[in-house]
């Protein structure tokens, strides 16, 4: 079986976000790391790939972005993907960026196509159900467990209030959330030094419509003071939720 | 021309959220000046269906069909795009939970239609269609155009609340073609549990984090949840330690609540935990640390021990409820 896991390149989850006119993402002293999904769902398969070596062939990461993102494939291949791909295209919306990794799917056959469940940069939530119908593939999305046994994919999904278990006909597109993997597996020095010899191949993006775009930035309002209540009259406490902020 | 809504109901009662969507809709409809048109797939009730036209519905879509039992992104997609042909839909409306993401995205590229996912206002131009959604986690905003002529967007929960506009609300029975081709994937169990109140529909929610030291100390917590009708939550470490299930956990790669009041029982307030509850209208801190972050996002906060004040406030609860 061959996996493919889709990799957004995010700023660090404690970066101090700011733009510059409102129109441009100020990117000076961000980190970049791989978004926290898709570093869970690589460390999920590779989990896979270990308990039943054999069953799974390669696991391959792609990202479609500029060479900056490049250190961030780099880092998935020392974690323990065996091949990584970049598209070389700039992401203008999640429809442009699902119709390159359609592309990509297309170049081999894989089996199992993962996606997390959002980037952290843009929230889109959109790209592995936009990738699916793309290439008419079946998605199961909130995916919180996702097994192979006997050549079949087993998934739990997460609903409101508990899980179900699903099936889903090969090949087929699994988008993860939490439980998919507990942390992150974190590169070892071996895996550091096998990277640098791993393949990482570029695709030229191809020509692809965007529907959306996006016309400014801005901070959400700062919030009012917080007001300190005395431990010892828990009561006035009550009173302010009742009568101030008339909330119970 | 009409707006269209994707309704869900749990165990055939509509949940909050689905008339907060038709609310919502009705709203861009009068924008629009057409009408609201609402799918509603899975066994409902008529007394049931019928309650949809008390926030805007004109028409009710009611696909009731075993087939469909159990989300299916691919199926459901084809039934959404029989409708949205069928009613001549411009914007389609979805909730920004697990299935709007299922779904939503897959129709946008079904039918060539623009997706705005989490936003949380009405758009402010429908010419070019202008919405505002939350990014990086709540800690911005940004205002994005949807450029094709059909729109779709999810909405973010408790965004908008509930408008009352009452309309015709005809039921019609909606017959969906379904192709075997679109039935790839199988629900095989399903583990839910019911009664209990859902953290995404409660208006009120307690919480706690590693502060409370324990699983064990949960009763109180639950006991201010009963009292106030309210859902309960935690903190990421504290579902990992396994002191709470996992659907509590709110935050950045948890649940993304916004509801009317939020309790943080020692929770520090990280900013992967505020990005899941920085939509909540009203935030009550306790922390013993007064230097906790919790407390730049709190509305009102007691610096102290939440072993002492967490009975308080139950007996100050009870003393308000019994007047
Ligand atoms: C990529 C990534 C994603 C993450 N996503 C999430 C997420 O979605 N949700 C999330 O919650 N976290 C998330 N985290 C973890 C987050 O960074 C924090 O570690 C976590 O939120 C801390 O949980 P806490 O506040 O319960 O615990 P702590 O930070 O340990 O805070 C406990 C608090 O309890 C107070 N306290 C202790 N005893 C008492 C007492 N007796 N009375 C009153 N107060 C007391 C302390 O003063 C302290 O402030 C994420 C982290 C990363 C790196
Ligand atoms: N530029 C990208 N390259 C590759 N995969 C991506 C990219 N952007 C998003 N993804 C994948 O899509 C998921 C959801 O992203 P989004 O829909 O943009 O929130 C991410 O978790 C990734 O798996």
């Amino acid at each position: 079986m061959k996996i493919l896991i889709c990799i957004s390149n995010v700023p660090d989850t404690t970066t101090k976000i700011k733009f510059v006119n409102n129109t441009t993402f100020d990117n000076a002293g961000v980190q970049w790391i791989i978004n926290p999904w898709d570093e869970l769902a690589l460390t999920r398969a590779l989990d896979i790939k270990d308990a039943q070596p054999g069953v799974i062939e390669t696991i391959t990461v792609v990202t479609v972005g500029s060479q900056e993102t490049e250190p961030t494939i780099r880092k998935a291949l020392a974690i323990g993907a065996d091949k990584g791909i970049r598209v070389n295209a700039e992401p203008k919306d999640t429809f442009f960026v699902a119709s390159q990794l359609a592309e990509i799917v297309k170049k081999d056959n894989y089996d199992i196509v993962i996606c997390g469940i959002e980037s952290s940069d843009y929230n889109g939530a959109a790209l592995g159900g936009m990738l699916s119908e793309l290439l008419d593939m079946p998605s199961v999305s909130a995916v919180s467990h996702l097994d192979v046994i006997n050549g079949q994919v087993q998934l739990k999904r997460e609903i409101d209030g508990g899980q179900e278990t699903v099936e889903a006909q090969l090949p087929f597109i699994g988008i993860v959330q939490k439980g998919i993997a507990k942390e992150p597996r974190i590169p070892s020095m071996r895996g550091i030094m096998m990277a640098k010899g791993k393949p990482m191949e570029v695709f030229e993006g191809v020509g692809a419509d965007s529907f959306t775009e996006f016309v400014g930035f801005d901070m959400p309002k700062p919030k009012a003071a917080c007001k300190k209540i005395d431990p010892e009259n828990v009561k006035e406490l009550v009173n302010l939720l009742h009568n101030e902020a008339k909330v119970i | 021309m009409s707006v269209l809504v994707y309704t869900e109901n749990w165990d055939g009662k509509f949940k909050k959220l689905s008339f907060e969507l038709v609310s919502y809709a009705n709203e861009i409809a009068k924008k629009l000046n057409t009408s609201v048109v609402v799918v509603s797939i899975g066994n409902v009730g008529e007394e049931e269906l019928k309650k949809l036209s008390n926030y805007g519905a004109s028409k009710i879509l009611n696909a009731n069909n075993e087939k469909l039992n159990g989300l299916n992104n691919q199926a459901y997609t084809s039934v959404l795009a029989e409708a949205v042909a069928k009613e001549n839909a411009t914007v389609i409306v979805f909730a920004h939970n697990n299935s709007g993401k299922a779904i939503a995205p897959r129709l946008s590229v079904r039918l060539k239609a623009g997706l705005a996912t989490g936003v949380m206002t009405l758009p402010s131009s429908t010419e070019p269609f202008t919405i505002t959604k939350k990014i990086y986690t709540s800690k911005a905003l940004a205002n994005l155009v949807i450029k094709t002529p059909v729109k779709i967007v999810t909405l973010l929960q408790n965004a908008f609340g509930l408008v009352e506009g009452p309309a015709s609300g005809t039921i019609e029975q909606f017959n969906p073609e379904l192709k075997d081709s679109d039935f790839k994937t199988k629900v095989v169990d399903v583990n839910k549990v019911t009664g209990k109140i859902l953290l995404s529909d409660a208006e009120i929610v307690v919480s706690g984090g590693r502060g409370m030291k324990s699983g064990e100390n949960w009763g109180p917590i639950e006991e201010l949840a009963v009292l106030l009708g309210a859902g309960t939550a935690c903190s990421r470490p504290v579902s990992d330690e396994g002191w709470r299930p996992h659907e509590e956990h709110t935050g950045q790669t948890g649940k993304i609540i916004a509801p009317n009041l939020y309790f943080a029982f020692g929770i520090s307030g990280a900013i992967q935990h505020l990005g899941g509850i920085s939509g909540a209208k009203c935030i009550v801190a306790v922390n013993k640390d007064p230097d906790a972050p919790i407390f730049e996002a709190a509305d009102y906060g007691i610096v102290g021990d939440l072993q002492k004040v967490l009975p308080d406030l139950i007996s100050a609860v009870k003393e308000l409820k019994a007047n």
